[in-house]
């Protein structure tokens, strides 16, 4: 399988999420953000980082770079495409999942080991979690607090969009504490937290087990890739 | 100071005024008017240096030259007060030290071997004033000037860390610095994308007025990457690339750090930069594409001085010569002199040398990201540097004379008049604690102190796993990163450095700067390999203050030299005072270790029930200058600890023994708050709880209970060991001779931690105690 990752100008968790794709299994393909071509891809992932220093709003620069066309499109025609944290606020400010991000409540910016729990195990990259399933992954932003109409809101909770909820702490105001949510199809999947930084026995978060031995981010690629094989 | 407490803007513009409107003043102009008036004292310029840089012309200097002398000759630029001292560093070197460094000291930074074809380089530089004025801006610019110093040496960064110094916690201006400072060091180094692996934050009011943020940051690359910015090659393009030039940072170098805050004195605020990291981490991607396309020939950052510095020091550093139209420099502010855009200190630039051939490639890879570019000119083997401003000459220099031979000065040094006093004023006179009651509340209350309390407030805002190679981080002894993701090479780098031990005796308080950055590298399982450091003092024209310094360059030098690890770089900074009140002497040593496999890294706490904890060394009655005395009894004198580089390198040996046969599953070195802290530190880094017992060390070292807790005795570190490798770790210890001595047990089913016959803390207690001291004085 192969996983395209996109740089934006600005993004800096590309080259972590490469190798998590590597990890899992699947053979990763760096995307140009000026280019109008997913050179074949399987699956997609908008990395974390400042695209565009995150002028205006965060993501909304690189939501209308040349690539995102084809993005779009393929997001819209199935193909799974994961957004973390900056590649969340991307796909928030393109549409293709509701919702918004803005400044954490605290006011500054935080990088914590978080507890998250998994609310839905029916998009493409949460098959392997099960529900209920509680994980730690890294989190590391400034403007993390998701927000969204009641109304929206209401209907992410009831069709079951809401994916990842935050455990222990809610650690940026987010509304009824969502870490995550993907779209009606559930192939579209944002989050902020970062998973490829939980994935490696040695560089992720801290287990009771042993110090940064947390490797649940490792499911997130995995899912994607069963279900390619499955549906192969 | 009249003179230097003159406004920048003031300054500038009456540069520009005298060159007249928009036409500057050309060579031809200087040797016509050789009597015309120069307001070389507004530029920070003393008379005698004046009048050697007319005797170096041979002529008045025309106003853009006036302009590049004064940046350069200034203090921060050219190190002229301190030079005489630093040579040491280069004097006192075995073949030892020399083998693994590619590059010493006075390049942008240096540069060690770390084995299998890698190379590391790292650095420390201060930027305190700047953060003073405008706290945010300051300590942000100070991020990205250090990484540009990185980048130029060929390299990726990979880390960067921080040491801070504050005033006061309770100062009502305090929140104001470090909300500024921090959000500061946030905002750019996150954007940037390079993990902050660790550093240090002290609150103490000699701060206050003026605090320091030393900003490091660390880089790899493979040896054949290795590139010095220098231009040789006459007829190879000059080219200037990044954000555009404007007119933030003008006469920074020369008015902001090298001159005392006056009260009441004009505010300074528009000779701080601006930062955008954005920029940068485009133009850290783009250098490093430009390197691996190998389209130029070395690379040159903007920091200090800008292009002043820039063409000087290029051109020192290689055939001599360079001719540079500076009309085609891009503009942010169209109406900026010639003399404000040779002194501009607009961050986020570059300047490269580029053969002819490859400026078509060049062009092609700063057009893919998006970076401004225009060739200024070209090198020459002329031995002069040339600057044409709309096609008349407006700098004909020697380059040497600019960035090489400014001049030196041997300050008066005198012995200070106070220090006798205050090392007879020792903390043994101070009443210790014989009750478990009172031993248990110091304990606490030196745990929730500022200086020794959780800075998770501050390093919680900072991104540590960025680039997925982080193997520690704070709250570990030291940071370490991953360098080949084969082998599972790294490195470990710590940053130390306490001002009260150097106030009382900077000879010795330089040595246990280093010897505790070196037994923190140790502690992680590296080898310590190479130091920077960055040394803050107050003005070097206080003759008290140079005998500090002189004595901090002999402590520092003679240590390195008995440790057997080089100096690579690093920085001065003086002027550190508010009226006439000096900074403690504050030498931040990073020392910088290497390791074979970041999988054999130790951390600084223990995970697991039931291991033996050992502590190795000796106490003694060491109090003077510590946390305890300070915290519990406000009190600062006496001599600080004794200090053994000799043990310091036996210890470091022993630990690294112990982490490469995997008899350790922790390490944490003690210092300042002694066993105390360590062992709360210990206990809190995964929350399992110990069982420990003193009597063996009161008996053995000869001491009280409160001195085997709160001394800061050096050449010690806490150990835990699984019980499986008791008698193989002691046998290592034995062989080594090196005292060991079994203080405790760790306890999951323990509350926390458990002081035979004195005292229990629960794990809650203690961590309520440790974490909501920094919340409570800054969290809104």
């Amino acid at each position: 399988m192969r996983i395209g990752v996109v740089t934006f100008p600005g993004s800096l968790d590309d080259r972590d999420a490469q190798r998590a794709i590597r990890i899992a299994g699947a053979e990763p393909v760096a995307l140009w953000h000026g280019d109008h071509d997913l050179h074949g891809v399987d699956a997609l992932v908008l990395p974390g980082g400042f695209s565009y220093g995150d002028y205006l709003r965060c993501g909304a620069i690189a939501s209308l770079s040349p690539i995102m066309t084809e993005v779009i499109d393929a997001a819209n025609k199935g193909m799974p495409v994961l957004g973390i944290c900056n590649g969340f606020q991307m796909l928030a400010e393109a549409h293709l999942v509701d919702g918004g991000l803005i400044r954490n409540d605290s006011g500054t910016f935080i990088c914590r080991d978080q507890r998250l729990r998994v609310e839905s195990t029916s998009t493409a990259w949460t098959g392997g979690f099960s529900t209920g399933q509680e994980i730690t992954i890294p989190l590391k932003n400034g403007e993390g607090g998701f927000i969204a109409s009641a109304e929206t809101l209401a209907r992410l909770e009831g069709e079951g969009q809401v994916v990842f909820r935050y455990l222990d702490v809610n650690p940026n105001g987010s509304l009824n504490d969502i870490a995550g949510v993907s779209n009606a199809r559930g192939n579209v999947v944002g989050l902020m937290p970062h998973p490829e930084h939980a994935v490696e026995p040695g560089f992720g978060p801290d287990t009771p087990a042993a110090m940064r031995s947390g490797i649940d981010g490792l499911t997130f690629f995995a899912s994607v890739i069963e279900r390619s094989l499955v549906g192969a | 100071m009249t003179d230097t407490a003159a406004s920048p803007s003031v300054s500038t513009s009456a540069v520009s005024t005298s060159a007249g409107r928009g036409v500057a003043d050309t060579v031809t102009n200087a040797i016509a008017t050789p009597e015309k008036e120069q307001p070389y004292g507004a530029l920070g310029l003393k008379d005698d240096e004046y009048a050697s840089i007319r005797e170096i012309l041979g002529r008045r200097p025309t106003s853009g030259e006036l302009a590049m002398y004064s940046v350069m000759w200034s203090e921060h630029c050219s190190y002229k007060s301190s030079k005489n001292y630093l040579r040491q560093f280069g004097q006192k070197v075995t073949p030892a030290m020399k083998k693994n460094l590619m590059v010493g000291m006075g390049e942008n930074a240096g540069v060690l071997d770390v084995g299998e074809g890698w190379a590391v380089t790292f650095k420390i530089e201060s930027h305190n004033h700047p953060s003073y004025i405008e706290p945010f801006q300051g300590a942000a610019t100070g991020v990205g000037g250090i990484v540009r110093d990185i980048i130029s040496m060929g390299a990726r960064p990979v880390a960067v860390m921080d040491a801070l110094r504050f005033g006061a916690i309770d100062d009502p201006d305090t929140a104001r610095v470090v909300h500024g400072v921090v959000s500061g060091i946030s905002f750019y180094g996150n954007c940037l994308g390079l993990p902050n692996i660790g550093g240090e934050t002290v609150f103490d009011s000699v701060y206050q007025a003026n605090p320091l943020v030393n900003a490091l940051s660390v880089g790899v690359l493979r040896h054949e990457d290795l590139h010095l910015a220098n231009a040789t090659g006459a007829g190879n393009k000059v080219v200037l690339f990044g954000a555009r030039t404007g007119g933030d940072g003008i006469g920074g170098a020369s008015i902001l750090a090298s001159d005392t805050f006056s009260e009441g004195g004009p505010t300074k605020r528009p000779a701080v930069q601006v930062g955008d990291p954005f920029a940068e981490k485009v133009l850290i991607e783009c250098c490093l594409e430009l390197y691996r396309e190998k389209l130029v020939e070395g690379i040159q950052d903007l920091g200090a001085a800008g292009i002043s510095c820039a063409t000087s020091e290029l051109a020192s550093n290689g055939d001599g010569g360079m001719f540079i139209e500076l009309e085609k420099v891009l503009l942010r502010d169209p109406s900026l002199t010639a003399e404000e855009i040779l002194m501009s200190e607009s961050q986020e630039r570059m300047m490269a040398v580029v053969a002819p051939e490859k400026l078509e490639g060049f062009l092609a890879v700063t057009a893919k990201w998006d970076v401004e570019t225009s060739v200024l000119g070209e090198v020459t083997d002329t031995g002069r540097l040339i600057i044409d401003w709309h096609g008349e000459e407006i700098v004909n220099v020697d380059p040497r004379t600019v960035a090489v031979d400014g001049p030196v000065y041997d300050r008066p040094v005198t012995y200070p008049t106070w220090i006798d006093a205050l090392q007879a004023d020792s903390a043994s006179a101070l009443p210790r604690p014989t009750d478990a009651d009172t031993l248990r509340l110091q304990f606490l209350t030196l745990l929730g102190s500022p200086n020794l309390a959780d800075p998770s407030w501050i390093t919680d805002q900072y991104d540590r796993y960025v680039m997925g190679n982080t193997a520690l981080s704070t709250p570990d002894d030291g940071g370490m990163i991953r360098v080949d993701e084969e082998s599972g090479l790294g490195f470990a780098i710590a940053t130390d450095a306490n001002g009260r031990y150097c106030q009382l005796d900077p000879y010795r308080g330089a040595q246990l700067a280093l010897a505790e950055a070196y037994r923190n590298v140790a502690a992680t399982g590296a080898v310590p390999a190479g130091v920077s450091d960055c040394l803050n003092f107050g003005s070097p024209e206080n003759p008290e203050v140079m005998w500090q310094f002189g004595q901090t360059v002999e402590g520092l030098s003679d240590g390195c030299l008995e440790l057997e690890i080089p100096v690579t770089g690093g920085n001065v900074s003086f002027y550190n005072q508010t009226g006439d009140v000096p900074i403690h002497p504050t030498p931040v040593i990073a020392v910088l270790g290497v390791i074979d496999n970041v999988a054999k890294r130790v951390p600084s706490g223990w995970q697991d029930d039931g291991h033996n904890i050992y502590l190795l060394g000796i106490t003694r009655e060491e109090l003077d200058g510590s946390a305890w005395a300070g915290v519990i009894h406000d009190h600062l004198g006496g001599r600080p600890p004794s200090v053994d580089l000799g043990r310091e390198k036996a210890l470091a040996g022993l630990l690294h023994a112990a982490s490469q046969e995997a008899l350790i599953d922790s390490a944490h070195d003690l210092s300042e708050g002694g066993l105390a802290q360590a062992l709360a530190e210990a206990v809190l880094r995964f929350g399992v709880g110990a069982r420990v017992w003193l009597g063996d060390i009161v008996e053995r070292d000869g001491i009280d209970t409160s001195v085997a807790l709160f001394s800061e005795s050096t050449g010690r570190v806490i150990v835990t060991v699984p019980r499986e490798d008791d008698v193989k770790f002691r046998g290592l210890c034995e062989g080594r001779d090196y005292p060991v001595l079994r203080i405790g047990v760790t306890d999951a089913t323990a509350p926390g931690i458990e002081v035979q016959d004195q005292f229990t803390v629960t794990l809650d207690e203690l961590a309520a105690r440790h974490r909501s001291t920094l919340p409570a004085a800054f969290a809104n």
